[in-house]
C-alpha cells in the first residue's frame, strides 16, 4: 500500500470521506481547523456537503438532523467547542442515532490554550452531556491511526447506534507522518429502517426522539441502553502492550505521551529496568480487564498524561489499587520529556518494588 | 356526503393543547396543506421544545424532536441530506426567537429551502407562562410579575421585520387565526411557504399571532380579542418579504 504524507487533521478528513460520509459541519477552532478546510475543499468535489455552521451548537445539531435520515455524517472541534456541543451530544445519544464526533484537544479550563492536552478525558469518558449515556472514545496515538480509528468510529457507532468521539490530543492533529489511507467505501444506498426519510405512504412514521415522559418508560429505555453499552465493553476495548511479558512496572498512557513513554521503557531497558506499557486505544470503554491482569505481575504501575491525573483515577478503579500507581503529568500544553518520564518511571520501579 | 374531514396528514391522537389554544388550528392547517399539495410521504416535520414539543405525534409524515431553539439547525442537515423532501419547522416565541435566534437567523441568512411555521403567543406556555421574548411592554408573566418594564427587561421582538433585513429569505408573513378570515388568510400564507419550498425558492417563515387563554389568565374568547387590542397593534399583520415581489 502506497504511504502518503499527511497531517493529522487532514488523514482524519480523507480518512472520513473514503469511509463513506459525505456530510461534514463544522466550526473553526485551533488546533483542529485543517480538517474543515480540508472538507470545504473536497466534499463539493464529490458531492458531499460541507457547511460552516454558525456554532458548534448548530453543528452538531446538523449532524443530529443528518444522522436522522440514516447518513454518516460527522463534526470535528476543539476542548471549548466540545464543550458547547455536548447539547447535541446528549440528544444522539437519548435518540439512539451514531456519528463521529473529533475533539482535538486543547488546554483548558476555559479558553485555556491552543497546545495539547489530554484534560478532555473526563468529559469525554463519562458521557460528554447531560443524562446517563456513554460515548465510545477512541484515542489515536499516530496518524495512521487518525485515520484508521476515524472509519472504525463509524462503523462502531453505526453497529451500536450510538455517538462516537475521536479524542486526539493537539499533537496528533498538527503532526505530519507516513500513513496508509484507508479504502474507498462508498456512502450506504440504503438508510436504515429506523431512518426518518419519508414515508412515502407506504409505512408508519418515523420519529427520531429523546423524550419519553412516562418514567417508566424512560427507565426501560435508559436500562436498555446500558444493555447495549454493556456489549460495547465485552467486545470493543482495543489497547495495546509493549514490552508486558516480563514487565515490572506498567505505563499507562495514550496519544502523544504513548509516544514518548515508548522511548523512555526502551531508555529504562537499557538501564536494566524492566518497564512495558499498556496504551488505551479505546478509553471508553477501557481496557480494565488486561491492567486488573496486569496488577497480579508488576510492581507499580505509571501513568503518563496531559492532564492532572484524569486517567490515573481509571487506571486505580480498574487495578482495583492492588498496586501503587504513580504518576508523571504535564498541563496546559506542556508535554514530557522522555528523561522526565525515564525518572518517573525509575521511581515507580524502586518505590513500587519496596511497596510489595 | 361528507363535508368536512380530519386531514389526512394528522393522526388520530388526541391532542394535549389547553381549551381556546390556537396550536390545534395551525396543527390542522399545516396538515390541511400537506395533504392539499400531496407531499405527506415526503414531508419530514421538526418538532421544537415548547408546547408543541409532542407534535411529532400529531403529524402522520416522519418527524424529528429537536433541542430547544435548534430545530432550523437540525432542518438544516436533513434538507442537505435529503434535498428532494419536503421539511418544515414548527416552533413557538422562546423557542425561535430567545433561545434559538442564532439558529434562527442563521438559516434565515443561509436562505436554506426550508419551511418554518412560527407560533407567537407572547408567552413560555409549556413551563406555566413566563416572559417570552415576545411578550409585550406592561404584560404580566410569572417572571414580569410587575408587568414587563423596557428598562430591565428590554423590548419586544419583531421576528418578520427583523428578519426582512437579510437577503437570504424568500418569503415572510405575519398572519393571525383569532377569526375566521384570518383562518383562512393564514392557510393561504402556509400553504404559500411549503409551496415555495417544492419551487426551491428558499427560507419561507410564517408567524402566526396565538393566543394562550390559560397562561395569560383569560377566557378563549378574550384571549382572541386580546391578539386584535394588544398584538396585532405591535405586531402588525402582512407579508415582510417576498421575493416574487
Amino acid at each position: 500500500m502506497e504511504k502518503v504524507l499527511m497531517k493529522g487533521n487532514e488523514a482524519i478528513a480523507e480518512a472520513a470521506i473514503r469511509a463513506g460520509c459525505r456530510h461534514y459541519f463544522g466550526y473553526p477552532i485551533t488546533p483542529q481547523t485543517e480538517v474543515a478546510a480540508y472538507m470545504a475543499k473536497r466534499m463539493p468535489k464529490i458531492d458531499g456537503v460541507f457547511l460552516q455552521a454558525e456554532s458548534e451548537i448548530a453543528a452538531i445539531n446538523m449532524v443530529y438532523g443528518v444522522s436522522a435520515t440514516g447518513k454518516r455524517v460527522m463534526t470535528s472541534s476543539s476542548s471549548p467547542g466540545i464543550a458547547l456541543k455536548t447539547e447535541g451530544i446528549s440528544y444522539l445519544a437519548g435518540a439512539d442515532l451514531p456519528a463521529l464526533i473529533v475533539n482535538v484537544q486543547r488546554g483548558g479550563p476555559g479558553l485555556g490554550g491552543i497546545q495539547p492536552s489530554q484534560a478532555d478525558y473526563f468529559l469525554a469518558t463519562r458521557g460528554p452531556g447531560h443524562g446517563d449515556f456513554h460515548v465510545l472514545v477512541l484515542a489515536p496515538s499516530s496518524v495512521q491511526e487518525m485515520a484508521d480509528l476515524t472509519v472504525r468510529g463509524f462503523e462502531l457507532a453505526e453497529k451500536y447506534r450510538m455517538p462516537a468521539m475521536l479524542l486526539a490530543d493537539g499533537t496528533m492533529g498538527q503532526m505530519m507522518e507516513p500513513v496508509v489511507l484507508p479504502e474507498e467505501q462508498k456512502p450506504a444506498a440504503k438508510a436504515p429502517g429506523w431512518a426518518v426519510t419519508g414515508t412515502e405512504c407506504k409505512r408508519p412514521h418515523n420519529i427520531a426522539n429523546s423524550l419519553y415522559l412516562s418514567p417508566a418508560e424512560l427507565e426501560r429505555l435508559n436500562v436498555e441502553r446500558f444493555e447495549r453499552y454493556a456489549e460495547v465493553e465485552k467486545n470493543e476495548v482495543m489497547w495495546e502492550e509493549f514490552m508486558m511479558d516480563d514487565a515490572e512496572v506498567c505505563v499507562v498512557s495514550c496519544g502523544i505521551t504513548a509516544r514518548v513513554s515508548r522511548n523512555a521503557i526502551i531508555e529504562a531497558r537499557a538501564m536494566g529496568i524492566k518497564a512495558g506499557m499498556i496504551r488505551p486505544i479505546t478509553l471508553w470503554p477501557f481496557p480494565k480487564k488486561p491492567l486488573l491482569a496486569a496488577a497480579d505481575k508488576v510492581n507499580a504501575f505509571l501513568t503518563v498524561e496531559l492532564s492532572m491525573g484524569q486517567m490515573h483515577e481509571d487506571v486505580e478503579l480498574a487495578i482495583r489499587c492492588k498496586k501503587p500507581v504513580y504518576m508523571c503529568n504535564r498541563v496546559g500544553g506542556m508535554i514530557p520529556s522522555p528523561d522526565e518520564v525515564l525518572n518517573s518511571i525509575k521511581k515507580a520501579a524502586e518505590e513500587g518494588g519496596k511497596a510489595q | 356526503m361528507i363535508v368536512f374531514e380530519k386531514p389526512k396528514s394528522l393522526t388520530d391522537a388526541v391532542m394535549h393543547y389547553c381549551p381556546g389554544c390556537t396550536h390545534g388550528i395551525v396543527h390542522r392547517l399545516v396538515a390541511e396543506t400537506i395533504d392539499e399539495l400531496g407531499i405527506e410521504g415526503k414531508t419530514i416535520g421538526i418538532a421544537p421544545v415548547g408546547c408543541s414539543v409532542l407534535a411529532y405525534n400529531y403529524f402522520t409524515c416522519d418527524m424529528i424532536e429537536a433541542a430547544h431553539g435548534r430545530a432550523p439547525a437540525v432542518a438544516t442537515g436533513v434538507k442537505r441530506s435529503l434535498p428532494d423532501n419536503i421539511v418544515f419547522t414548527y416552533q413557538g416565541d422562546g423557542d425561535l426567537a430567545s433561545i434559538g435566534m442564532c439558529e434562527t437567523i442563521h438559516s434565515a441568512a443561509r436562505g436554506e429551502n426550508i419551511t418554518i411555521i412560527f407560533i407567537n403567543n407572547a408567552i413560555y406556555g409549556m413551563t406555566g407562562g413566563q416572559m417570552a421574548p415576545t411578550s409585550l411592554i406592561g404584560q404580566i408573566t410569572q417572571t414580569s410579575p410587575y408587568g414587563r418594564n423596557a428598562d430591565t427587561q428590554g423590548y419586544p421582538i419583531r421576528v418578520c421585520e427583523l428578519l426582512s433585513e437579510l437577503d437570504g429569505p424568500a418569503y415572510l408573513e405575519r398572519v393571525t387565526v383569532n377569526s375566521v378570515p384570518q383562518v383562512k388568510n393564514a392557510k393561504r400564507a402556509i400553504k404559500k411557504a411549503f409551496q415555495n419550498q417544492i419551487d426551491g425558492k428558499g427560507f419561507s417563515l410564517v408567524e402566526v399571532l396565538s393566543s394562550c387563554p390559560t397562561n395569560w389568565g383569560m377566557t378563549p374568547q378574550d384571549a382572541l380579542k386580546w391578539i386584535d387590542e394588544k398584538m396585532i397593534p405591535y405586531y402588525p399583520l402582512g407579508v415582510f418579504k417576498d421575493k416574487e415581489g
